[in-house]
């Protein structure tokens, strides 16, 4: 077999994986605007009430007020925890460095239900009640390793003479940090509130454990499942989470590429996750 | 370091950190790392350390009633180890993420050594990108759209019956365990292909035209020695999808019937309706041992083969 007959088949390969990966997201704009009570074939029809149900439904409204609440909070609050840790990582060697970074990323590879259960377990024996403020404490945990994988990039990519140049110019180092450091890499601070938003927008395992009396998107998207006659405008709810999620994604994804010179394409390709 | 350093080092260390002493570690590396990392390390301390450490306590108490039993016993761990249910549980979750873990790696290598080896450097990041994409969106609806596809009037088989392939519907396909590896490997696809792209792309492409040139053809080359330098990264994704999808919650309880259920599932259970938390608690604590115990393995077993081939 030459090279490029294996190429060749690879490529094929390829293109029908992405199509596996694709296939069932593509449901979700087929049936949303589908005019049947059933997800099935064949297709009855286009309409556009499945929509017109959402907009009318305060319980939904709450729940994407508190979605947006909840994700907000959890981007700014891990993005500014990523920052100390990508900071101190990217540019001080320390003792235990290795085992401080890999305990803070620990949650990339924890299942979800553990974290939910021991966040749950603790808030229960400290008294505390279940609220969208404990959901949030849930999502910055989980959220955090990918900020600090984000911004740990754009840290190392940084030139150091910049800052020493404005250090030799008098400016403080508070001074320094705000004034040159800040701006640029300012792209992928954007980037990692960007991606903790999403990843808090979609995040169900730990809202569902440890939201109270308010649920999120996901958990009264979740509530909805049991019902067959809701399915269709969950898929109408769906396709609009997936359109929000998208642009959100490129929207990240430029800034993560504006944040990293030409140098560090590898850890450009993998998002600086790995 | 000069000797007066060295000297004022030494004093230090003697009168336990006087000011001098003190002032000038605040200077070091160590001590600016060490403090701009501490918000941070605080936090997963406070909320992932204490309370994985509280989940550990509460697994020797005991429920009783609403109230919980403080005097320690291994009560839970024994019903947990013993129990035919929870036995059942643990062996079915271990079975279907070691076949969603074999599924998901075994698909993902050839995507990962395409991109690596046959896209155009400037067309890597759109390709990863491309593939990352579906793992950002919403997991909960990713495995709901499934439930969609592989119900009994679902959309696979309306369509299969709607173009006559079939006479009836297919009902093997949903409510068991091959519905919730099917998912669970497609869910998990992504984060599969990125740590074996990240080794592929590692490799010295030298020691192929090597390989090449000492007569090795294309399959012997693969098994020698692009196979062994890619190991790192199939390692790395087959403990990133083997870890977590033993927990998986979502999956089996959407798609996976009373067949398919796992035990994320029944630590749900005694957490909420059965009210049992010190069980539900010495449960979770004894599927991440249990975890823990063959990721360490699999580990290990990577590091006595690598060392035979040298």
């Amino acid at each position: 077999m030459s090279a490029r007959g294996a190429g060749g088949w690879l490529k094929t390969y390829a293109v029908v994986y992405l199509a596996f990966l694709y296939g069932p997201v593509l449901l979700l704009p087929i049936f949303a605007f589908n005019d049947s009570t059933i997800i099935s074939f064949p297709l009855k029809g286009f309409t556009t009430k499945w929509f017109e149900q959402l907009v009318n439904n305060p319980v939904l409204q709450g729940a994407v007020g508190n979605s947006l609440y909840v994700a907000i909070s959890a981007a700014s609050i891990s993005t500014i925890l990523g920052i100390f840790a990508a900071r101190a990582s990217a540019r001080f060697d320390f003792p235990a460095k290795r085992g401080i970074m890999g305990f803070i990323m620990l949650p990339l590879v924890l299942p979800e239900i553990i974290i939910a259960v021991a966040l749950l377990v603790i808030l229960i024996q400290l008294g505390l009640d279940l609220s969208l403020s404990t959901v949030i404490l849930g999502h910055v945990l989980v959220c955090t390793p990918f900020s600090i994988a984000i911004l740990s990039s754009a840290f190392q990519n940084l030139d150091r003479s910049l800052e020493e140049a404005s250090l030799d110019l008098g400016e403080t180092r508070l001074g320094t940090f705000f004034r040159v450091t800040l701006p640029l890499v300012a792209p992928g601070v954007i980037s990692s509130l960007l991606i903790s938003f999403t990843i808090s927008l979609d995040e169900f395992i730990i809202a569902f454990f440890l939201t109270g009396t308010e649920p999120t998107l996901p958990v009264y998207i979740w509530s909805q499942l049991r019902f067959t006659a809701k399915l269709p405008s969950v898929m109408a709810l769906g396709f609009l989470l997936l359109v929000l999620s998208l642009v959100l994604l490129l929207a990240a994804e430029y800034f993560r590429r504006r944040a990293i010179t030409r140098t560090g394409a590898q850890g450009a390709a993998t998002g600086g996750l790995m | 370091m000069s000797v007066i350093d060295a000297g004022v080092e030494i004093a230090g260390a003697k009168a336990k950190a006087p000011p001098i002493g003190w002032r000038r570690w605040l200077k070091t590396d160590s001590a600016s790392g060490l403090i701009l990392v501490s918000p941070t390390l605080l936090y997963a301390l406070l909320l992932l350390a204490a309370p994985l450490l509280t989940v550990v306590v509460i697994s020797f108490w005991t429920q009783d009633y609403l109230d919980f039993d403080r005097n320690l016993s291994l009560k839970n761990y024994i019903e947990a180890w013993t129990e035919p249910l929870y036995q059942l549980l643990m062996m079915r979750s271990l079975a279907i993420s070691g076949a969603v873990t074999v599924a998901t790696v075994l698909l993902a290598f050839p995507i990962a050594y395409y991109v690596s080896f046959y896209v155009p450097q400037q067309r890597k990041a759109m390709w990863l990108f491309l593939i990352t994409i579906p793992f950002w969106t919403s997991y909960l609806l990713r495995v709901f759209l499934w439930k969609v596809i592989l119900g009994y009037n679902g959309v696979l088989n309306s369509g299969l019956l709607g173009t006559g392939i079939i006479d009836e519907p297919l009902t093997f396909i949903l409510y068991n365990a091959n519905a919730v590896v099917l998912t669970l490997a497609h869910a998990w696809a992504p984060f599969a292909i990125l740590p074996i792209f990240v080794a592929l792309e590692k490799i010295d492409r030298s020691y192929l035209e090597a390989a090449e040139d000492l007569g090795d053809g294309p399959i012997r080359r693969f098994c020698r020695v692009t196979l062994p330098l890619a190991m790192p990264g199939v390692i790395a994704a087959t403990l990133i999808v083997f870890i977590p999808t033993v927990g998986d919650y979502v999956t089996p309880k959407l798609v996976g019937g009373t067949d398919g259920l796992m035990i994320a599932n029944m630590i749900q259970v005694q957490f909420g309706k059965a009210n049992n938390a010190p069980l539900g608690a010495a449960l979770a604590i004894s599927a991440m041992f249990i975890v823990a115990s063959i990721a360490v393995m699999i580990v290990w077993l990577n590091r006595r083969s690598m060392r035979g081939q040298s």
